[in-house]
């Protein structure tokens, strides 16, 4: 009998570097009050959000993500031809042919890449970074880049008050190769498809949310799921210095933080806000909001950091990871 | 809860509840209050008020029936016929 040969495994994986880009036009609650029946208060009150980047037509997902990861290369101290595989996790393609992933792999400069699309909407960069390691960790990887990048605008209606006031385009990357001491813990993942129709798209165009049941799952059944990573990563509540949850809307984030903190989290875990300034930018918005509190000095090299995405699909995904 | 509590004892468990959600005095929840109108509760603090109603009374409160709880005596008269 003929043996198959395995790749050589590696032990532990972690993120060597993170990088963001976001489209320089900033809009304000201002500006969508003059095209929508809103407020400024309004908007802060439901979601907690102050301004959000918008993206021109001219520039695409694809230029984001190749932005957002070359700046992740840049952090972690590498250079493309030290990354062998990419991973686009996005939900806003404007067709379903060709992938995102190929192409940001070709332009980042990362030649004959692995590379795919992976869509589990807002959970996706989480999803995307458990896939990672886990390749890393079984050989099939030597280290692979990262990417959660979305052009939301593109899907949602302009003048939508329940919608445009929350969605948002961006990018935000991380470089995930194999480390000494793990870096990155389990991913904890799931799905809830008979939930579906709670997020999908109106007349196969436009977002749609139902919002209040979206709300009830958001900020009951995401809180257990963030324990179990941090049961799955051998960590107490108490030892996690940062919480990055998926910036849905900061009502949300403060529910899973405020649970977190009833089964012992500290009073002083750092609480990723970015939704405030950058809107919802689904599958970017937790590598977005790491690249710029790290940015800010908010979070510092060695951090115990739990991630935790959710959102259409039903899906979710999260892991406990040491901040690069 | 090993007996039905009376209307006052849901009343008074709401008014609790709705002050820790949105930060109303509880002697300001009476039965002929709009959650929306009188008492300036949005459509996501009152899930935040139907979850916690649910754990406190041991009821289910779908969001399709949430809708139509507009006062808190609607609130009421669903707690006591569900529990």
């Amino acid at each position: 009998m003929t043996g198959l040969r395995l790749a050589p495994a590696v032990q532990a994986t972690r993120i060597l570097g993170v990088g963001s880009f976001q489209p320089e036009r900033v809009v304000t609650n201002d500006d969508l009050s003059k095209i929508m029946d809103t407020t400024d208060e309004w908007i802060r009150d439901r979601v907690g959000i102050v301004e959000r980047r918008f993206a021109d037509a001219d520039l695409k997902l694809v230029d984001m993500a190749v932005f957002a990861g070359s700046k992740a290369l840049a952090n972690a101290g590498l250079s493309p031809s030290d990354v062998d595989t990419v991973i686009l996790a996005n939900c806003t393609m404007p067709t379903p042919i060709p992938n995102g992933a190929a192409q940001v792999a070709d332009r980042i400069g990362v030649k004959g890449a692995g590379a795919f699309d992976l869509n589990a909407a807002c959970a996706g960069f989480c999803y995307a970074l458990g896939t990672a390691s886990d390749l890393v960790r079984a050989g099939s990887a030597r280290r692979v880049l990262v990417i959660g990048a979305e052009k939301l605008t593109d899907w949602v209606e302009p003048t939508d008050r329940a919608n445009a006031i929350i969605f948002a385009d961006g990018a935000g990357a991380a470089v995930v190769g194999p480390a000494d001491e793990p870096g990155i813990g389990p991913v904890v993942w799931g799905s809830a498809g008979d939930l579906v129709d709670l997020i999908s798209l109106r007349d196969d165009r436009w977002i749609f949310q139902e919002g209040q049941s979206v709300f009830r799952w958001a900020t009951t059944q995401i809180a257990p799921i963030a324990q179990r990573a941090l049961d799955a990563a051998g960590i107490a509540p108490a030892e996690l210095d940062v919480l990055i949850p998926h910036q849905a809307n900061l009502r949300i984030v403060e529910a899973i933080a405020k649970k977190l903190r009833a089964n012992g989290a500290r009073a002083d875990m750092v609480v990723a806000d970015d939704i405030v300034h950058s809107g919802n930018t689904s599958s970017a918005s937790i590598p977005m909001a790491m690249d710029h509190m790290r940015a800010a000095g908010r979070i510092k090299p060695g951090d115990v950091a739990l991630l935790i995405g959710f959102g259409a699909g039903l899906s979710y995904a999260g892991q406990v990871v040491i901040c690069p | 809860m090993s007996e039905k509590p009376s209307e006052a004892e849901i009343l008074e468990g709401l008014g609790e509840i709705v002050e820790e959600v949105a930060g109303v005095a509880p002697d300001d929840v009476t039965a002929d209050k709009s959650f929306v109108d009188d008492l300036d509760i949005d459509s996501l603090s009152m899930v935040e008020i139907a979850v916690q109603a649910e754990d406190r009374f041991g009821v289910k409160i779908p969001d399709d029936e949430l809708a139509n709880l507009k006062t808190v005596g609607d609130a009421v008269n669903y707690v006591a016929k569900h529990v």
